[in-house]
């Protein structure tokens, strides 16, 4: 097991002019379960490939447990990788595909299949050994590709998006899967997908990647309640944050007729910044539709619900409240005992408490 | 309305499925039968050779023809080994030799061709390098020209550099024309594997050659198997290219030679009676190798035509 940094580490392809990955700087500890998010395009698939020595570094290093391993091929990194398409070998059985990284090394074989028995019964995969890649099932195949990093021991383990093939229910209990097996072995994993709902679920840390750029590398917790600037807010969370640029009056945000006072630090920020204009972020949980009989002094909106969407354990409901050139769109958590209909007017208090309020120019959190 | 009970309503839905299956037989027999005529209308020549191999040379220009021997001897296949072919003046060498010269140029012609249409097809299909879509498009127009109008200035080439009339110019004439086809069909095949499996295979501790001989040589060994038939049939089969760069005044292991398809046609030869009795025996033996091959490989042979068409 190793730690894995990212030094400046720089991708730009051939006739290119912008970097797919960007001067990353990004540390790996020795044992960390590190997922790389962002959507398409983000570098995140670019950033894992450069440590498998898949891609060229244009600049700057990559080292695998404080070795320089930057120029080096592949097969001298000692790292294992689980593709999104599972990448077994066809041609092989499920036993030789787990042997076959052992066989490469030069293992011999009375402890090549000791391994490979032992990684075949921590993933169940005994009784499917002497199958070939198309018998399988998209969930095993996903374990046999598990099976063949695991029988090498790496250093690291790297993997590429390797649930996206899976359907919804097999995704849900297969990630439940990787993340024991993880704190099991303890290697130290990069884990790539596109999914923020993985990321916060199964990262000790997650970076947020946008353009190749590093966004915010940090615990899920502090991803959620404390973005560092609008794109982190607007795709952590589901539903997404709402977030709107509004007018600023030195205290609050106006929404309409009505002040959203926003919190101490941030008003304070933007007053120091001489800002006109705030991009005010409000989480659905923060807006909560209030029945007529409740005075509790929150601040409240007025809104008109458009769409009400009721998913079971959850109800989110679509509004608009009264707003300056256009209504603003909000969504809302909803009591699912106690839906609005469409077309109603309700009444939305908010929890300026939990108020996220960023610079419209830069997108940068004001604040703390 | 009479209501049907539980049974009544799986005996309709059993009793559907049969009507089904009889439609479809029935619907088949025209097929069928229109497939064993044309089978038959091709077979035929094929059948013809085969029973005239096997009669006496007095049965075989019998009137009506015989479809079936009356007597069957060997002795047509004992004359075509023992009695050499009738050239013009030139003592023409043994059917033995003949088809000895096929096989090593349709041999050589394969292993060669199949050695470097792998690599660049592999070339082609894996790496980005200057002039790549040029070569690509030569490859297609390579293959829209005739195979018979390279003739001449394949001979002129080949004269001019000294090798014409030899085993080696006859083997490059066919290299030639297969190596467009054979490229281009095994780079659909490897272009059809999938790059993540080389990738994994790098991460698994191979290189670049050792991923290429573990993992991609094996999965478009039906393409190889699929293309070695086309480049073998070619250098088989062939008469124009080899009676005109070789014809009968070429040399082999300081012998004479000349290819199997040169020398039964040797055999047809206005200043004498020809043989038939030989010829068809000669001719029987030389279809032998090729239909044993598709016998065998057959299997292969279909997977290899659609298995690069579909990407995995």
């Amino acid at each position: 097991m190793a730690n894995v940094e990212y030094r400046q580490a720089t991708c730009t392809y051939p006739g290119m002019s912008a970097p797919a990955v960007d001067s990353l700087d990004l540390v790996v500890e020795d044992g960390e379960f590190m997922v790389l998010v962002g959507p398409s395009g983000s570098g995140k698939s670019t950033a894992l490939r450069m440590l498998a020595g898949l891609e060229m570094v244009s600049s700057g290093e990559i080292l695998i447990g404080d070795r320089v391993v930057t120029g080096a091929p592949p097969k001298a990194r000692d790292i294992a990788m689980v593709f999104q398409s599972y990448a077994l070998y066809p041609h092989l059985s499920v036993r030789d595909n787990l042997a076959f990284p052992l066989k490469q090394k030069g293992v011999s074989e009375p402890e090549r299949g000791q391994r490979v028995l032992e990684a075949a019964r921590l993933l169940e995969l005994e009784p499917l050994l002497n199958r070939r890649p198309r018998q399988l099932s998209g969930g095993q195949r996903q374990r046999v590709a598990m099976g063949r990093a695991i029988v090498r021991q790496p250093q690291a383990f790297l993997m590429d998006e390797p649930l996206s093939n899976l359907d919804a229910k097999l995704r849900v209990q297969t990630r439940a899967e990787i993340a024991a097996l993880q704190r099991r072995l303890g290697v130290t994993t990069v884990y790539v997908t596109h999914d923020q709902v993985e990321a916060m679920t199964l990262g000790h840390r997650v970076a947020v990647l946008r353009d190749g750029l590093l966004q915010q590398c940090d615990i899920p917790r502090r991803l959620y309640e404390h973005p560092c600037n609008v794109f982190v807010a607007g795709f952590v969370g589901s539903p997404a944050m709402n977030l709107d640029r509004l007018p600023f009056d030195g205290t609050a945000a106006r929404v309409g007729d009505v002040a959203v006072p926003l919190p101490g630090p941030a008003a304070s920020a933007a007053r120091q910044a001489g800002l006109s204009e705030v991009i005010l972020g409000l989480r659905p949980d923060a807006l909560s539709p209030v029945t007529a009989g409740d005075s509790n002094g929150a601040t409240r909106l007025s809104c008109q619900v458009h769409l009400v969407e009721d998913t079971g354990s959850d109800a989110w409901v679509h509004l608009d409240a009264p707003a300056q050139p256009a209504p603003l769109r909000l969504v809302a958590r909803a009591d699912a005992r106690h839906l609005p209909l469409v077309g109603d007017r309700i009444s939305v208090a908010v929890r300026v408490a939990e108020a996220h309020v960023f610079d419209p120019a830069s997108g940068v959190r004001l604040g703390d | 309305m009479t209501t049907l009970g539980p049974m009544g309503a799986e005996g309709v839905a059993a009793a559907a499925r049969v009507t089904s299956v009889r439609r479809r037989r029935r619907g088949s027999v025209p097929a069928t039968v229109a497939l064993l005529v044309i089978a038959a209308i091709w077979l035929f020549p094929i059948y013809y050779m085969l029973i005239d191999a096997f009669k006496p040379n007095n049965d075989l220009l019998h009137y009506p023809p015989q479809l079936w021997p009356a007597q069957w001897t060997l002795a047509n296949f004992q004359e075509a080994f023992t009695v050499n072919g009738a050239g013009p003046t030139v003592p023409q060498p043994s059917f033995l030799t003949s088809l000895f010269v096929s096989v090593v140029v349709a041999l050589v012609v394969v292993a060669f061709s199949m050695a470097v249409s792998l690599f660049a097809s592999l070339a082609v299909a894996r790496f980005n390098f200057r002039g790549r879509g040029t070569m690509l498009v030569a490859l297609l127009v390579a293959q829209m020209v005739p195979f018979a109008s390279l003739l001449i200035p394949i001979f002129i080439e080949l004269n001019k550099v000294g090798l014409i009339f030899t085993v080696p110019a006859l083997i490059i004439a066919y290299v030639a024309p297969v190596l467009p086809f054979t490229i281009w069909t095994l780079r659909g095949f490897v272009a059809s594997v999938p790059v993540d499996i080389e990738e994994a295979a790098l991460t698994d501790g191979c290189s670049r050659l050792s991923a290429f001989w573990r993992v991609i040589f094996p999965l478009i060994a039906p393409g190889l198997v699929a293309t070695s038939i086309f480049a073998f049939i070619l250098a088989w089969n062939d008469y124009v290219y080899a009676y005109t760069i070789l014809g009968n005044s070429g040399t082999i292991f300081g012998g004479q030679a000349e290819t199997a398809s040169v020398w039964l046609f040797g055999l047809i030869n206005p200043s004498r009676v020809t043989p038939w009795g030989e010829l068809f025996a000669a001719s029987l033996i030389f279809t032998l190798p090729v239909m044993i091959f598709f016998l065998i490989i057959q299997r292969r042979l279909a997977a290899g035509l659609t298995a690069g068409a579909v990407k995995a």
